[in-house]
């Protein structure tokens, strides 16, 4: 599958989607250019990384929005084509509207750098098309505190949108192993359509054994092989 | 009369920090009596901390050459080869007093400082390491400033995407309202891609890039080349704010400028701001330079040709440029929203111009200013505490009752302590090269593409410092060296950030120039050159000096057979071995002394042919695959080694049993900080070849246990659980 990976000033993870997805991922991927006015057509998937887009200012992936590639990004989620937002991308897609809720300061009010245990709620394609329960990605954030008001959540829950929650190492979802005070442990949502998901652990810093831990891969690779099954079916 | 015309009195020279006999020799070289903006750029030039005139002599007996070192003191960092056309660009430099008054703006501007260090020699920055001192913990200003600082440290560097992958953070009495800020960046480059300060040929363009210059930081140099007293809170206005997503952007705009070839010498804005960078450009490239101050882009109203030349606002780039590259270069800024500004050309008569207004301000011969500029031997006197410090012996301090306590006690001391409340506030993982986290004895970045790893690691333990600056010294650099060493690295140069008081005070010089001279000592014997720094004096609170703490930024590289080594255990069943000598003394060790400052001596001995010896045996053991974890013992001494070997075990899911096999007393062999000491950890079958290793190398090894379940045991002394290990290692100072 074809991947772009959106670099906005200040982004500064996409190198490392860019290597995820190309190495270990074995699969193609190019970098979007913020201010480009579309995406590429034969991009199957759009990849906003993390970072400090446009530094963050005013309020995180608030200026991002506006840039020329995300209206081209907005086209694209809505033609059900799938997105996947990580971290400061996380933040961007729910700036954007494409995703619902807020990410807010940590309940720390500190950055947090670790590995954290994610538990899976929703095992679909095209992200999470695997049968693991229990990942362990790491979490690099200040601003990762999920919020949604009440009506949203019971949205969230009806319609199966969410797709991560903190967890501990044997999968307990705990008010202990929520490292910001997300609402619900939440991590990872996806849109009603199910093609846009934001998450905050970074599934490209654990795909490959030299780092440890490869179970980040398994999002890569379930995207990756949504696209095989989504052109075999175009074919037939 | 605009300030500018201001005429140059004795007064304001000595406001200027110029001695009348610096004044005279400034006269000299001018032929005349300087303008009130020359005697800005020479106030500045001639402060400590751009002229190091306090401590050149000194510096000169450091051995800064090898065949590894591509480039040594003198540039904006140092730069070491390690093969495959690549090399590795680093320097720590300290941000102290601008840490002191505003904590947060202060640290961050110090992270961006030494990255801007880095890339402006063409090499991506990989890593950040921070060498951290505050005052005692229970203080509210200790807590604040420790605060601010991490968070500045965090902010800046997360912002950029360079991992903050090691460091130390200690605590002690002396550092009181003068905490230590290092900051080292560490970068990679193909070789081919060096690039210089220098203008090195006359009709260049002199081109600026990056923020707007402001009214702040006008004479961060000289401000920092003072002792902090009361009225320093009142220059806060010297400290610079920084601003990491121009910093991100600059960086990535410079290393495309220099990848297409546009630039024939950088130089970053930073200390002294215009004025450093321009002369010392165009005094390294033996030419000249000629520059109009209205092109500079200014942020504030009505600013001064002395505030512009002064001014300290960060994030800014001066680059020289041929003629026909500037459109090219031009558009390489524009795709990151950055324009460029031409200020003048470079020239062939040596001398630095400053116009304004078409007048001109500055006319001074531009290597001048830094060739002549003064330098000075002060005197070196052993201060009184030094002698009265040899006499402890171990008998005077009574034996404790209660050793299990004792050994979680240590473990909590707030320098001894997990720093984990400090590095996860670090995103040290971006760019998803780090193989060795922070938490272990030196952090491992592998170098993409090849089968090479660098390890690196900051040290340096005040306490030994204070007590013996010659020995303190040495063992700062042989600690570092033996922590890149378990780490599976073969250590190769160092930088080094000295951080000592006012160099006008006799005992404070003695203690720089025996530091010095250890250092030296240190660096030869172990084969690691010095490639660059930064000196830090004038660190006083009212009660006097801080100790003295030069910083070693250690880097090692890692290649096959080497392979990256752990401090956790690994396996079940393995043995338990020390390699190194027995301990012999409790002399400045944290069972000991703890935060206080008055340390109890005497200072251990740094044997550097044996650590030259212990390193070698080490790496030929983990070069033929023998070892399974290693970790060096330090601050705590054996005891706290082996207990962060158990908690660093998976999920600290592993143990140690151990025994204290010599004669001396528990306390001693359980906390001393005896030098050249490792805990090593191999399978039995391993044991014979690894003792035979060692004996070539004529260094005591000796099994002391067995990796078992969780926690610790030493016999006859205690027992306790990897949760209360985990509890008491874990504590938060604040």
């Amino acid at each position: 599958m074809k991947f772009g990976v959106v670099v906005f000033p200040g982004s500064n993870c996409d190198t490392d989607c860019w290597n995820a997805l190309h190495g270990p991922a074995g699969e193609e991927a190019v970098f979007l250019w913020h201010k480009d006015a579309s995406v590429p057509s034969d991009v199957e998937c759009v990849v906003l990384p993390g970072g400090f887009s446009y530094g963050d200012y005013l309020r995180v992936g608030a200026i991002a929005r506006f840039s020329p590639l995300l209206r081209a990004v907005v086209e694209f989620a809505n033609q059900g084509r799938p997105v996947i937002g990580i971290c400061n991308g996380f933040q961007v897609l729910c700036e954007a509207h494409l995703l619902p809720g807020v990410l807010m300061r940590n309940r720390s009010l500190k950055f947090i750098c670790k590995d954290v245990w994610l538990k899976v709620a929703r095992h679909a394609p095209p992200f999470t098309d695997f049968a693991a329960d229990v990942l362990k990605i790491p979490i690099a954030h200040g601003e990762g505190n999920y919020f949604i008001d009440p009506d949203g959540l019971k949205r969230l829950r009806d319609n199966d949108q969410i797709v991560f929650r903190y967890c501990d190492a044997r999968g307990r979802v705990t008010p202990e192993a929520n490292p910001n005070g997300s609402v619900d442990s939440i991590t990872g949502i996806v849109n009603e359509a199910g093609n846009v998901l934001g998450m905050m652990p970074h599934p490209e810093r654990c795909a490959e054994e030299a780092l440890g831990n490869c179970d980040g891969l398994m999002i890569l690779r379930s995207i990756a092989e949504s696209g095989l099954v989504r052109s075999a079916s175009f074919r037939s | 009369m605009t300030i500018d015309e201001t005429r140059v009195t004795s007064p304001l020279v000595e406001e200027h920090g110029l001695t009348e006999q610096e004044y005279e020799q400034l006269k000299a070289i001018l032929g005349r009596e300087p303008t009130f903006p020359e005697l800005g750029v020479f106030s500045v030039m001639w402060s400590e901390h751009c002229s190091y005139k306090n401590s050149k002599p000194l510096l000169r007996t450091l051995p800064t050459k090898g065949p590894q070192v591509v480039q040594g003191p003198g540039e904006n960092a140092g730069v070491v080869s390690i093969g495959d056309g690549l090399a590795i660009v680093f320097k720590i430099e300290s941000h102290n007093h601008p840490s002191a008054v505003e904590p947060y703006a202060g640290a961050a501007t110090g992270v961006g400082g030494i990255l801007r260090d880095i890339f402006t020699m063409g090499a991506r920055p990989i890593a950040m390491l921070d060498s951290l001192r505050f005052g005692d913990p229970r203080s509210a200003r200790t807590a604040y400033l420790t605060g601010g600082v991490v968070s500045g440290i965090a902010d800046y560097g997360n912002c950029v995407g360079v991992p903050t992958v090691a460091g130390e953070v200690a605590f002690n009495e002396s550092y009181e309202g003068n905490p230590l800020v290092n900051a080292m960046c560490v970068g990679l480059i193909e070789t081919k891609n060096l690039t210089l300060a220098q203008a090195n040929r006359p009709g260049l363009l002199v081109v600026y890039y990056g923020n707007t210059t402001g009214r702040d930081g006008i004479h961060g140099a000289t401000f920092a080349s003072e002792e902090l007293t009361e009225k320093t809170q009142a220059k806060r206005s010297a400290v610079q704010v920084g601003d990491p997503f121009m910093g991100k952007k600059i960086l990535e705009a410079t290393l495309d400028l220099i990848q297409a070839g546009m630039v024939v010498g950088l130089q970053d804005m930073g200390a002294a701001g215009l004025t450093c960078s321009s002369c010392e450009m165009a005094g390294r490239g033996g030419t000249g330079v000629e520059i109009d101050l209205d092109k500079v882009p200014q942020r504030a109203e009505n600013m001064s040709t002395y505030e512009l030349l002064l001014s300290e606002s960060q994030e800014r780039m001066l680059a020289v440029c041929p003629e026909e590259k500037i459109e090219e270069a031009r558009r390489i800024l524009a795709r990151w929203d950055l324009e460029a500004h031409v200020l003048g050309r470079t020239t062939g008569d040596g001398r630095m111009r400053v116009s304004r207004g078409g007048r001109e301000w500055v006319n001074i011969p531009a290597a001048k200013i830094s060739d002549e500029s003064p330098v000075y031997q002060r005197e070196a006197r052993p201060p009184a505490y030094v002698n009265a410090l040899k006499r402890f012996t171990v008998e005077s301090f009574p034996e404790p009752k209660d050793y299990r306590a004792d050994v979680l006690r240590v473990l909590a001391l707030p320098t001894v302590a997990s720093k984990r409340w400090v590095y996860e506030q670090y995103d040290h993982m971006v760019q998803t090269n780090t193989l060795v986290r922070p938490g272990s004895s030196a952090a491992v970045i592998r170098i993409r593409g090849t089968q090479k790893s660098i390890a690196l690691k900051t040290d340096c333990n005040g306490l030994f410092c204070y007590l013996d600056p010659y020995e303190g010294a040495k063992m700062a650099v042989a600690e570092a060296a033996l922590n890149v060493a378990v780490s599976g690295a073969r250590p190769l140069a160092i930088t080094n950030c000295l951080n000592f008081g006012n160099p006008m005070k006799p005992e404070i010089f003695w203690q720089f120039s025996n530091a010095v001279r250890g250092m030296g000592e240190a660096c030869r014997v172990l084969g690691t050159p010095v490639t660059g720094g930064n000196v830090s004096f004038y660190n006083e609170n009212i009660d006097g000096a801080v100790f003295p703490t030069p910083v070693v930024g250690m880097l090692g590289l890692i290649e096959p057979p080497l392979r990256p080594m752990r401090t956790g255990w690994e396996a079940a069943g393995d043995a338990v071995l020390l390699a190194g000598p027995a301990a012999a003394t409790l002399g400045g060790s944290q069972y000991l002394n703890g935060t206080a400052k008055n340390p109890i001596g005497p200072c251990p001995m740094m044997n550097l042919d044996f650590q030259r010896r212990l390193i070698d045996g080490i790496l030929q053991a983990i070069g033929e695959g023998l070892l399974h974890s290693a970790q060096d013992v330090s601050d705590g001494g054996l005891a706290i080694a082996l207990a962060e070997c158990s908690l660093a075990s998976k999920d600290s899911s592993l143990g140690a049993d151990a025994s204290l096999l010599d004669a001396a007393r528990p306390d001693i062999q359980l906390f001393s900080e005896e030098p050249s000491r490792a805990v090593l950890s191999a399978a039995p079958e391993a044991l014979p070849r690894l003792e035979a290793i060692f004996r070539g190398a004529e260094v005591r090894l000796v099994r002391i246990g067995t990796v078992g379940v969780a926690g610790l045991r030493i016999r006859d002394v205690g027992q306790w659980n990897a949760e209360e290990l985990r509890k008491a290692y874990e504590t938060k100072p604040f």
